[in-house]
């Protein structure tokens, strides 16, 4: 089995490619956050002469980020757990009671997967609620905007979890509140967890409701905060390189420790086994 | 009787956030595009068909940006499924050890902020000390050492290739996924029959991947009409007009308070969405069905 095995050492050597031009823009980030100025200016792929560790801190001062983490952190968790939440109630009960109505409740909801959003006219709505350049105000929309593909995820999985247990619970005298929070809830952590990971990760990478809604700079968020230094001190890429490291981090830890649950929810969306 | 087991207002708050945020903003929008309505007075008056006489209008620049956006959304739909099949393929059959290490590392770059992705690339694509040039000189390119995202022939050609570098990873994850369903006896049953390795992709992986391909099209249709991110991180519709697309012209309108026209292609973009999310309804709804059924 020479050729074989050959074959599978040209198969590794494509994949460590292809996985090394994946991660090359992360190493980059990497290596210049810790050079000085002069030996970041080229962005290149050799290690640091010196550790400047300043670079962090001047990264943090000027660029605002510990406001700016606050405020991902506030977007994402909140809104996270908001629309998550709502969106397991409105699929419980539409994947329950198949009724004409409910069927087209849910296809108009699932619908929001593909619309754009017209940011003209929800500015006078955001005026109008006065959430307009407030922290609620992101809070709200972003749990919003997670309502339609949240809906469409769990959706699918309520029905996996057999009626009998529904059945069995209003024997024994449970409500509808008890029902959904002490039966099915529990029984939806897989999907929800899911669910949460990929809409955190969405609302913290985003910078588009920020840039449209927030003009006090003391509410935005750690990709607008970036963005802002990377305009202010473009000719110094190992302090840029610091503040985007100092961004990212928290992407990487959730993703590495929720690959497994984010893998099976993009899956699960779109693949049927 | 079920209706107080599955009551109606357990579906309320989702759907009054989805109303009031999604619904009546894109609906109010559409009667909005046929007016003046800016940011210069408070007085909105109807004026017609006056908006999209503008945009569709030759000697303006709109149908450029919407033909960028479609050159977008077809290019970065080729590249993303050959080479997201391409690496789905490698990972499936190539590979026997650490497909879950490679995975998790070609993935990474999807779940990066598009900001961060498109601020790291202007260093990297920069002509002059850029890493990508520096590169192609060392090895004796010198021809190839181009202008990326400053020249206007080819500025297009870049946003779409770091687009598609982020991109790849998810749609290799949906395609890998697809490919794992496959049934492995098929594959054995043709060799037996002498099938040579195209034959097995073309008339075995292919036809029964067509489900997951199908999927990740309308994701990178749907993904590559509303684009904006990337394009206004990496070249903000420049140089000139040559990267311009619906929605970093919708956030210019938006900047100049030229509301009444931007809700205007705002409202163009909104109803090629709807027809485009009726047939991604009717796609993810009848693979569900056809689950259900089985």
């Amino acid at each position: 089995m020479q050729g074989g095995r050959l074959q599978a050492a040209g198969a590794h050597i494509l994949a460590i490619a292809a996985s090394l031009i994946m991660f090359v823009p992360v190493y980059l980030i990497g290596v210049n956050a810790l050079k000085s100025r002069a030996q970041a200016s080229s962005m290149g792929l050799e290690f640091p002469t010196e550790l400047n560790w300043e670079n962090f801190l001047v990264a943090i001062e000027k660029g605002k980020l510990a406001s700016g983490f606050i405020n991902s952190v506030l977007y994402s968790s909140l809104s996270t757990i908001i629309g998550t939440f709502i969106a397991a109630m409105a699929a419980f009960v539409l994947s329950r009671r198949r009724t004409r109505m409910n069927r087209f409740l849910y296809l108009f909801l699932i619908m929001g997967i593909a619309l754009p959003i017209n940011f003209f006219t929800l500015t006078t709505i955001m005026q109008v609620t006065h959430l307009i350049n407030t922290r609620t105000g992101m809070v709200v929309l972003y749990s919003a905007m997670q309502v339609p593909f949240a809906v469409f995820l769990i959706y699918g999985f309520v029905e996996s979890i057999p009626r009998e247990l529904d059945e069995a619970a209003i024997i024994d005298g449970c409500g509808p509140f008890q029902l959904f929070f002490r039966i099915i809830l529990p029984l939806l952590t897989p999907v929800l967890v899911t669910v949460g990971i990929l809409n955190f990760l969405g609302t913290w990478n985003d910078f588009l409701f920020p840039l449209y809604y927030l003009s006090s700079s003391a509410n935005w968020p750690m990709t607008l905060s970036v963005y802002n230094f990377f305009g202010q001190y473009q000719q110094s890429w190992n302090l840029v390189s610091a503040d985007i490291l100092l961004t990212v981090v928290p992407v990487i830890v959730v993703y590495l420790a929720g690959q497994r649950f984010i893998l099976s929810g993009l899956t699960s969306g779109s693949v049927k086994g | 009787m079920s209706s107080s087991r599955y009551p109606v207002y357990f579906v309320l708050p989702a759907i009054a956030l989805y109303i009031i945020f999604f619904i009546i903003p894109s609906i109010s929008g559409i009667a909005y595009s046929f007016t003046d309505w800016s940011s210069y007075s408070d007085e909105i008056n109807y004026v017609g068909w006056q908006n999209f006489q503008k945009i569709f209008s030759p000697s303006e620049r709109y149908l450029t940006y919407i033909w960028n956006t479609l050159v977008f959304t077809g290019l970065t739909i080729v590249l993303k499924t050959v080479f997201g099949l391409g690496l789905a393929l490698l990972l499936n059959e190539g590979v026997r050890r650490f497909v879950n290490l490679y995975r998790v590392l070609i993935y990474l770059p999807a779940i990066l902020p598009t900001l961060v992705v498109a601020l790291i690339f202007r260093s990297i694509l920069n002509p002059a000390t850029g890493l990508l040039n520096n590169v192609l000189r060392f090895v004796g390119l010198d021809a190839l050492a181009l202008r990326w995202l400053v020249d206007p022939h080819i500025a297009m050609l870049s946003v779409v290739a770091v687009d598609t570098w982020k991109g790849i990873g998810y749609i290799m994850v949906i395609l890998l996924a697809g490919l794992q369903t496959i049934p492995r006896d098929y594959y054995e049953a043709a060799q037996i029959d002498g099938a040579n390795a195209w034959s097995r992709f073309r008339y075995i992986t292919l036809p029964l991947l067509m489900p997951a391909i199908m999927v990740v099209t309308v994701l990178n249709v749907l993904y590559g009409l509303r684009v904006f991110d990337i394009v206004y991180a990496l070249t903000n519709g420049g140089p000139g007009y040559a990267t311009e697309v619906i929605s970093t012209e919708i956030f210019k309108a938006f900047s100049k308070g030229q509301y009444g026209l931007g809700t205007a292609v705002s409202s163009i973009l909104f109803v090629i969405l709807l027809v485009a999310g009726y047939f991604v309804i009717r796609l993810l709804e009848r693979d569900r069905n056809k689950e259900e059924a089985s």
